[in-house]
Order: C-alpha cells, then structure tokens, then sequence
C-alpha cells in the first residue's frame, strides 16, 4: 500500500505546487485524482516515484520510506512503481518489444541491457502481456508506426512489465480521443483487478474519473480539497474544486468535504470537514 | 504631423545606421585593397600565365594514374579513421558539452572549451603540429583530422543532445534503470540519426581535407601533388586533380545515400 | 493468460539490413577495413612512444610562447593584417561575381541552359580544396597575396552562390508576379521583385562568408598566397617552435575575433 503524508514540494521559482497532501492507496483501489490544471495534480505524482523531489513530508510503499533512499536503493523502490505518462514517453525510434522489455532494465545489467539481452521468462511475459493489451503481432513494430491509443498501450504494457506494487497514471487520456480513452481505462482498472494492485490515475475528466474510480480525490491550489466516493462529488464538491468556491454551512455532512489546513478565505472549514478514511 | 508629400522607407535613426555601416564596409575594403599593394601587371599577365598552364597540363598524364593509386587509398584511409577516431572520441566531448547532460559548470565549460579550441585551428595547423611530432606520414593525418573533427561533431551531436525529449529519458528512469542504461535506452536511440549524419557529414568533408595535409608531408595524394608542382611535371597535376575530383564527387554521393538511408 | 501453445522465449531486434548473418557480415567488413587502414599507417609502440618524446620536445619548445623580439612582432602584425585585408577583398570581389551566378543558378527564374550553367560553375567551385586553388593561382600570378585574394574569391563563389540560390528558390513568387504584372521589365521584375526579398540574406551570408574567409586567409600562406600563413610556416621549418605557438595563437585569438564580429552583426540585421 501507498502512503502519502504531508506532501510537499516548492519549487525554486517559490511557486507551491503542494502544500501538505496527505492521501493513503490501499488493496486493489483505483483512486482518481482531480482537480483544475495546476493544482498539483502531477507534480503529486511524480513526488511519489520522485522523478521529482519533494520538499517535505513522507510516501512509503509497503513501510518503505521512499523520500529517504538514495541510489540503488531509490532505483529498486521505483521498480515497484509503474509510471504511464500523458505523453506515453516511449523511446519513438525501438521497436514495440524493446519498449515493453525497458520495463525490466531495474533488474538486468547494464551490458545486458546493452545488448538487449534479457530473461526468457521476461521476453515470454512481454508476449503474454502485448496479447493482453491487445498488441499482439506488433511486437517489432516501431513505436513511432503506432496511433496514440496503440502507444498508450505499450506504455501500459512496459508498466506491467515491472509488476509493481502500483501504478501511478500521469493524465493517461489527455492525448487521445474519447473512445480511445475509454478503452485505455478499461484495461487500467482490469489490471487493478487481475494484478490486484492499486492504481492512482490523475485525470482532468470528471465523468472518466466518476466512471472508472473506486474512490476519487479532489486537489486545489496543491491542498486536497475532497476525498470521497464518487456519489459523493455532487455539485458542492466539484464547484469547490474547479471554482474555490466556500464550503456553505451545513454542508458536511453530505459533501464529505475536507480541506488540510483551511481553505483560503474558508472560515467555516473547520464544520465542514469531515475525513473518510 | 507628418508630411505626406514625401516618403520615407526607414525612420532616420535607422537610415544612419545603414549609412554608418555601409561607410565603414566601404572604408574597410579601401584600406585592405590598399594594404595588399597589389601588383596589378601580375594581373594583367595572369591569363596568358593561365592558358600557358592548361596548355602544359593538358593533355593529363594518363600513364601516371597507376602511382597515385596507392596515395589515392591512402586518402581515403586518412578520411575514414579520422573520421571514426573523431567521432569516438565526440562521444564523451558532446555529453560534456551539452546542457542536459553535463555533470556541473565546469565539465560543461571543458567541453566547450575543448570544442572551440578544436575547431579554430585549422587542419593543415594541426597537420604541421602532428608531423613535428610524429615525422612525415599517414599517422600524422589522421590525427589532424581527427583532432580537428572532434570540435565539429561534438558541437552538432551536443545540439542533438540537448534537442531530445527528456520524457523518454525520465519514463525509463522511472522503471528503475540506472543512469546509463537510462542513457542507452532514452538518449541514444533519439540522437542515433543525427550521430550517423554528423559522421558521414564529417567524413566527406574529411576527404576533402586529407587531400591538401599532403602538402605539409602528411601523407595522402597531397604529398603527390605538391611533388609535381615542385617539379613543374603539369600533366601530372591535372591527372591528381582529376582523380581528387573523382573521390571528392564519389565520398559526396555516397554521404548522401547514407544520410538519406538513416531515418 | 495461458496460451495453447508454448509461449515464446525469445526474440531478436530486427535488423535494418536484409537478416542477421548480413549484419554480422557488414561489421565484419568495417572492422577488418578499419584495421586494415591503421595497419597502413604503420603505428606501432615504438612509434607512439617516439612521438611522445617528440611531443614533449614540442611543448617545451613552445612554451613559453615568444613575443620578445621587435622584428618578429612586426613579422606577425604584418602577416596577420595581409591576412585579413585578403578575407576582406577577397569576400567584397567574390560576392560581387557570385550574385550574378546565384540569379543563373536559381531554377525559378533562370532559364534551363543558364540555370546548368550556374550549378556547374558552383560545382567546380566548391570541388577542389582552397590551398589547391591557391596552390594553381601561385603559379598563375605568382607568389603573393594577389594568388590569396583569386583563390578566396573563387571559393567564395561556389559558397555564396550555392547557398543564395537556394533562398531566392524559396522567394514568394506572388511579389514577383505582382511586380511583373504592372508591365516591369525583366530587369525591373529583379530589382523590385527578388532583390528586396534577398538583401537582407545577402547581408548576412556576406559577412558569414568573410568570417570563414578569415580562416582561410590565415592559412594560404602555406602554399605562398599571401598572409600569415607563410610566417607560420617558416617558423615551422626553422623549428622555431616559440614563434611556431605565437602565430598560432594569434591566428586563433583573430578567427575569433571574426566570429564574435560576424555573430554579433548577423544578430542585429536578422
């Protein structure tokens, strides 16, 4: 399971993209993180695996403190993370197998890896999981031959490769077309549920998000403002995660609304709050 | 208020500034042809003196082209190893010298400082540099070539580097790679294309190159050709030049194809 | 997911030649004629450790560079002006006969035979190396800065006329079909019509070209056109190598110099 506490992270500029998020991913769980751009919702993400480094608080993978390793030690805790990438981030001039393969590089030597040299078991997977997929035959393919969704899939597939203790799912949809997106949700939650592993997916569309999590998480201006199921994100909640907007009285109970350490101009966030756990 | 009766293309602050240096090109060009102190009855006799050598070059002395074979290959020897020396060692050079991959300022400075240092010395500089140190020959070539191709390579390879998609790199730190294989996967593939141009790029105009060093002894046709001169044997001369255009025309075409043949 | 079927074990990267052993065959190729050449250049141990005597000799011979003697600082400031005022005329006279050959040479507005005829005088003119014309104009019109100035002139040619025909290819055709209309000559159609969309790249590739002009001023000398060039090589000769590393610095701190100037004064025209 991920734990996330306190999260933090200003960047030199002294811009603050989070202020102190705390979020927990357990089980199976695909959790979707909302929010307006900008709140935070990526760096939050790439904080986890640290692709970028937070400037305070803690995430622990299974009771291993991940902000505190260095080297080695960080490189095998990222091999049980997963990362997709908006963008697919896939290396556009090897072949579909050499990208799926390059999920196993935290495990082979570097002159193995050289010589694209790796395991039966791994090159026996990578077929297994291109078939899953839905890419079977494309295996000597160039990434760049392939559509969007097509790449999305390699992406995902080079992630399942890892077989990590979770996924982490920048934007996964945001460069495809409705349909596509559909489909590439699809396979993310079914993986959750055949690989039993949790997902936290950051995603801009609200009915993607209220479609395909378990639970769904609102961020704002780098402070979690919602956390909830997805009944639960009714109007108040999502006018004050797109709009800022104050938390009216009374609202508690129902909007199950959190904020950590006050909304700006939220007086009454105190009455309103009410963490689900 | 402005008057419409005239019509002005530039703003005058514009137009002294022409003025200014259209005067001072003027005024450049003055000076220098006046420095030169050119003989100008020298250029009055130069055509006669140029017909009178195509006359004594032609017809090209066909019986001579089975000695330059060997200095013909040797060459093209020169070419190709400069070029793969270069290139090699343009390797670490562009990885110091670019922005993105460099380890601090220093390194970065190193690079660029070794990439400048290269490429503002001439080849034929370098040439005389290597003879002294290595005598007359092949060997001393090469290592001008090389030596003056590592500037050039690793300048348009670090522009590469510093061109690549860093999401490529980062997805495959993010499965737990190492740095280098981070590099192997993420870096190389994007700047393959670019390194295989740069190379045979580089290597074209390294024959052309490796045809003069001769001229300071090393090695390659030069050598044949600066002997010829030396003995006024012309139709000598124009049999080099002619092989030289041949190999000039061959390397270009076929740094053509390779280029276009890596996509 | 079980497949029926065993599942495969491995796979190999395809290649970009026909098949494997065609891959395998290429480097093979490559390695040997690699080997083949440094086995042509004779290097060996002794060889390498002889010229790393020599080397040290060198350096210590060179440095500290020498900038003592009264006649020897004339010699360089000499050579070093000869050599700029050669890059100088040589790029005002070259760029002067290139314009002409660059309207020859463009295929949109050149007529077929012109336009061969352009592309073959810019072919001869960028085949041959610069100290290999410049070794032809020495004996043309002997030793001296004159052989310098012909054989940059004539390589500028190839250079500038190359590189301007391919941007008055590329000109809005519309301007010129606008000018044309109002019933301009065909003169006229240049003047209004081209060289207005062309000047500014002009400017610019004449003072690009005088950087690189420089350059090869600096070192002509060697066969006798003119310029530092030939000081360099005397001193080389004289195995004065203090002077040797001098010139050399010199010529670098000028070439330089160019690019700063050059860089600078593209900067603001673009």
């Amino acid at each position: 399971m991920l734990s996330v506490t306190d999260l933090q992270k200003t960047y030199p500029s002294g811009d603050e993209a989070l202020k102190g998020v705390s979020l927990d991913v357990t089980g199976n769980q695909t959790v979707a993180m909302i929010g307006p751009s900008g709140a935070g919702k990526s760096t939050f993400i790439r904080c986890v695996n640290r692709l970028t480094e937070p400037t305070g608080g803690s995430v622990e993978l299974d009771g291993l403190d991940v902000t505190g390793l260095s080297g080695t030690e960080l490189r095998e805790a990222r091999r049980d993370m997963g990362m997709i990438f908006q963008e697919y981030n896939l290396i556009e001039r090897l072949t579909v197998m050499e990208n799926v393969l390059s999920g196993r590089l935290g495990y082979v030597s570097t002159w193995d890896a050289f010589r694209r040299k790796f395991a039966g078991d791994d090159i026996a997977r990578a077929y297994e999981v291109l078939e899953r997929v839905g890419l079977e035959d494309h295996e000597n393919n160039r990434a760049d031959e392939l559509s969007g969704g097509q790449r999305q899939r390699v992406g995902i597939a080079r992630a399942v490769l890892q077989r990590p203790k979770i996924l982490l799912v920048d934007e996964p949809t945001s460069s495809l077309d409705p349909e596509t997106s559909r489909d590439v949700m699809d396979l993310l939650t079914e993986i959750a549920d055949e690989d039993d592993i949790p997902v936290l997916i950051n995603i801009h569309e609200v009915d993607l998000a209220e479609e395909y999590a378990e639970r769904i998480v609102g961020l704002r201006d780098g402070r979690k403002v919602f956390e909830g199921d997805p009944e639960e994100l009714d109007g108040t909640a999502r006018g004050q995660i797109y709009r800022g907007e104050e938390i009216p009285e009374g609202a508690g109970p129902t909007g199950k609304v959190r904020a950590e350490a006050g909304v700006s101009g939220d007086s009454t966030a105190e009455e309103g709050n009410i963490r689900r756990t | 208020m402005t008057d419409y009766r005239t019509w002005e293309r530039r703003t005058p602050r514009q137009r002294i500034g022409r003025y200014v240096l259209i005067l001072l090109g003027i005024v450049a060009a003055a000076i220098s042809w006046q420095l030169l102190q050119i003989n100008y009855s020298y250029l009055g006799t130069a055509p006669v003196e140029f017909m009178d050598l195509i006359n004594r070059m032609y017809p090209p002395n066909v019986g001579y082209t089975g000695e330059i074979i060997t200095p013909l290959i040797e060459t093209v020897h020169i070419a190709i190893l400069g070029t793969a020396l270069a290139v090699l060692l343009s390797v670490p050079v562009s990885l110091l010298g670019a922005e993105n991959t460099t380890l601090n300022r220093y390194t970065f400075l190193l690079g660029k400082f070794i990439i400048s240092a290269s490429r503002s010395v001439n080849v034929i500089i370098w040439a005389l540099v290597f003879v002294i140190v290595f005598g007359s020959g092949a060997l001393a070539g090469t290592l001008a070539v090389a030596v003056r191709s590592i500037g050039f390579c690793s300048k348009l390879i670090a522009e590469a580097i510093e061109e690549i998609d860093p999401g490529q790199v980062e997805a495959i730190t993010a499965t737990g790679a190492n740095p280098i294989e981070a590099a192997i996967y993420g870096i190389v593939p994007q700047i393959k294309p670019a390194f295989i141009g740069v190379a045979t790029y580089r290597w074209d105009i390294n024959v052309r190159a490796s045809t003069i060093i001769g001229f300071v002894g090393a090695g390659g046709i030069g050598v044949e050709l600066n002997t010829s001169i030396n003995i006024f044997a012309w139709r000598q001369v124009l049999t080099i030049l002619l092989a030289i255009l041949g190999i000039v025309i061959v390397s270009e075409v076929v740094s053509a194809y390779l280029r276009r043949k890596v996509r | 997911m079980a497949t029926e079927q065993s599942p495969r074990r491995t796979w190999s990267r395809p290649t970009a030649f026909y098949n494997h052993y065609v891959k395998w065959a290429v480097y093979v190729v490559i390695t040997v004629f690699l080997l083949w050449s440094a086995w042509n250049m004779r290097i060996s141990p002794a060889r390498a450790v002889e010229g790393w005597d020599a080397a040290v000799g060198l350096v210590q011979g060179m440095v500290p560079p020498e900038f003592t003697t009264q006649f020897k600082n004339e010699l360089l400031i000499e050579g070093l002006v000869e050599s700029v005022a050669m890059s100088v005329v040589a790029t005002i006279v070259g760029v002067i006969l290139s314009i002409p050959v660059a309207f020859m040479a463009a295929e949109n507005i050149a007529p077929r035979p012109v336009y061969w005829t352009g592309r073959g005088i810019i072919t001869g003119s960028r085949a041959l190396h610069e100290l290999i014309i410049a070794i032809i104009a020495v004996k043309a019109v002997g030793i001296g800065a004159l052989a310098g100035v012909i054989a940059l002139s004539y390589k500028t040619i190839g250079f500038f006329a190359k590189l301007l025909a391919e941007e008055i290819e590329d000109i809005d055709a519309g301007q010129m079909e606008a000018v044309e209309a109002t019933g301009a000559s065909r003169i006229q159609t240049l003047l209004f019509g081209v060289v207005p969309q062309v000047m500014p790249r002009i400017v610019g590739l004449t003072i690009y070209r005088w950087d690189i002009n420089i350059r090869h001023s600096t070192i002509v000398g060697i066969v006798g056109a003119g310029g530092i060039g030939a000081t360099l090589l005397n001193a080389f000769d004289k195995y004065d190598y203090d002077f040797f590393l001098t010139i050399i610095i010199a010529i670098i701190a000028v070439v330089m110099l160019g690019e700063l100037i050059s860089t600078y004064v593209r900067g603001r025209i673009q």
